[in-house]
């Protein structure tokens, strides 16, 4: 399930997308995941996607509480961004790929 | 482990089936425990227990019952919580090492997420359901699973992921434990009571003149009857003890059988010779007027006979009781060393009446005393109502074990002066000794007499009695007290 970008250079941003099976919303979050990063990380990203179902142990260790997760382990702060992605605005933010806007 | 396979929603028999939490007393009130494969609530402020009750489900069930189970912690982190629970004597790592155990820390940090479309919480779901798959849980703690409320802002999506939870909770077939905060004009902050109803268990602390009593009330039991009352409790190194407010009321046994009252003189007051056996006794008397050595006397004649005794001291330590019933010839260390007599000491202002009521319960569960003396009941202060309720509880629970039990009760130096304490308990005691001084021509006398014995006539004559080196005595009846110089209130 790996997409490793042919680049994968010292900014590379390493993503994980936590699931359980083949759910409506997870597939929806990994199709806006995709076309997101295409978009704004297009060559400097990696997407690995685990499902809880195949591997429930996996859940503990990046504390996954609500699927889907995104998590951004690489570059730090580590970074979780919960739901099926549509909201793109926040997820940009949420990676600190577009600044947070000041309330 | 398939717990999966067996269809537990749905019991063998039309009774209710129940899962002992193995907390004393707990079980006693609620008749066999928690609703077994439900979701029962434990809720109550911030200090009140629910972590420990929680902890003490899980530890007693793998312990005593040999069901596994998991522990999901969303406050305290499992090195924290094994390290907090140590105090009250539980191993947890060893229970995690046998498989008996899995703590999960479920971390949720509002700051760290970001909520971009739509979730749900299946994550928690696979978590809690890898763990009770894993060492086959029958038992299950959610601790404070309303921290999701914090951590999450969605309270759309957490309402019905909570649904889905409990009712995933019961299709696994574990009895599980769910704590949450208690909420201003409801049960709990996120009226989680809507959705886990089956069995509600509420936690309080009252303060009163600075002094702790945590209570629990069973407050909803479906299909099954329980103690409506509020219960005070106990959270100490024991673990947890409830003091249920007798189950057994006064339908307890009634005994024949006599148990001399360890002073000679005294027997003989009494028609039948002695006290029954199961009987409760008051020895009120002013200052002075060797109440403890009533009690110590009392004791010694117990252990003599090669019955066990409790002694509950609220005045002095164990080894000065000892030291001082010396003088008056009494050995008490020879009773401690073979066993027969254990002395319980605390001072009554450690925490409530009622607390220390809790914590002599379980004393005399652990010790199986046949006698037990209370030296003294007037330490303890609060309302007399309150003394009075306590007391009763006490006394009923001896009563329903036969335990022999003395209380005694310092009452003002004035003669006859009846204090609060005394007033509340006379009516629950089946014997009424007082001690009082009189004092005449420069010198003082102590007398006694026998103010009350159910179900036996008594002496009306007042005795006088001499504290010497051989103990407390009473002096030939042609002694006759003298009339006091003072004039009497």
């Amino acid at each position: 399930m790996n997409e490793a970008s042919p680049q994968a250079a010292a900014e590379t941003v390493h993503l994980r997308l936590y699931v359980a099976g083949q759910t409506e919303k997870s597939v929806a979050a990994l199709a806006n995941l995709r076309k997101l990063c295409e978009a704004h990380l297009a060559g400097k990203y990696t997407i690995e996607v685990i499902d809880l179902t195949q591997n429930p142990q996996l859940a503990e260790g990046d504390q996954i509480l609500a699927l889907p997760t995104l998590v951004r382990r690489l570059p730090p702060p580590l970074k979780k961004i919960i739901g099926d992605l549509s909201n793109t605005e926040r997820v940009l933010v949420g990676l600190d790929i577009r600044p947070r806007e000041t309330p | 482990m398939d717990q999966r396979s067996s269809p537990v929603t749905k019991p063998p028999s039309p009774q209710l089936q129940k899962v002992p939490t193995g907390i004393d007393g707990f079980d006693e009130i609620t008749l066999g425990g928690l609703p077994q494969g439900r979701s029962a609530l434990l809720c109550g402020a911030a200090g009140c227990g629910k972590t420990v009750f929680g902890v003490t489900f899980l530890v007693e069930g793998a312990t005593r019952f040999d069901d596994p189970g998991v522990f999901v912690s969303f406050e305290e982190t499992a090195p924290d919580l094994t390290t907090n629970v140590a105090s009250l004597g539980y191993d947890l790592q060893d229970l995690i090492d046998r498989h008996k155990l899995i703590i999960d820390h479920v971390q949720v940090e509002r700051s760290e997420i970001e909520e971009a479309g739509e979730y749900d919480l299946e994550g928690l779901f696979v978590r809690l359901g890898y763990a009770i798959d894993r060492i086959g849980a029958k038992r299950v703690v959610l601790d404070t699973l309303e921290s999701l409320f914090a951590g999450l802002s969605d309270a759309a999506i957490l309402r019905a992921e909570l649904r889905r939870l409990f009712a995933w909770l019961k299709s696994k077939g574990v009895t599980a434990i769910i704590t949450a905060e208690r909420g201003e004009g409801q049960l709990t902050r996120h009226g989680l009571e809507e959705y886990v109803s089956d069995c509600v268990i509420l936690l309080d602390n009252q303060v009163y003149d600075q002094i702790v009593t945590r209570r629990l009330r069973v407050v909803k039991y479906r299909g099954s009857s329980h103690g409506t009352n509020e219960y005070p409790f106990l959270i100490d190194a024991g673990g947890i003890t409830v003091l249920p407010i007798t189950s057994v009321g006064l339908a307890h046994e009634v005994l024949d059988e006599l148990v001399p009252t360890g002073i000679a003189g005294i027997d003989g007051m009494l028609s039948a010779g002695g006290y029954y056996r199961g009987s409760s006794i008051l020895v009120s008397g002013a200052a002075g007027t060797g109440k403890t050595i009533f009690g110590a006397q009392f004791a010694n004649s117990v252990c003599a006979r090669g019955e066990r005794c409790l002694y509950f001291a609220f005045e002095e330590s164990p080894h000065q009781i000892v030291r001082n019933m010396r003088s008056v010839s009494l050995d008490l260390r020879k009773h401690v060393d073979a066993g027969l007599l254990a002395f319980k000491a605390a001072r009554p202002s450690l925490h409530g009446f009622e607390m220390h009521l809790a914590g002599m319960y379980r004393d005399v569960e652990q010790f199986k005393p046949a006698a037990v003396v209370v030296d003294p009941i007037s330490a303890f202060r609060g309302p007399a109502g309150e003394i009075h309720a306590a007391l009763l509880r006490i006394v009923d629970m001896l009563k329903a074990r036969c335990i022999t039990a003395v209380f005694t009760s310092l009452s003002p130096a004035i003669q006859h002066q009846m204090t609060d304490a005394d007033r509340s308990v006379s009516s629950l005691m089946d014997v009424w000794i007082s001690l009082f001084d009189v004092e005449a021509n420069g010198e003082r006398h102590r007398g006694l007499h026998v103010i009350k014995s159910r179900g036996m006539s008594n002496s009306n004559q007042s005795r006088e009695y001499l504290l010497t080196d051989e103990g407390m005595h009473l002096r030939d009846p042609q002694f006759k007290l003298p009339v006091s110089s003072r004039s009497e209130v």
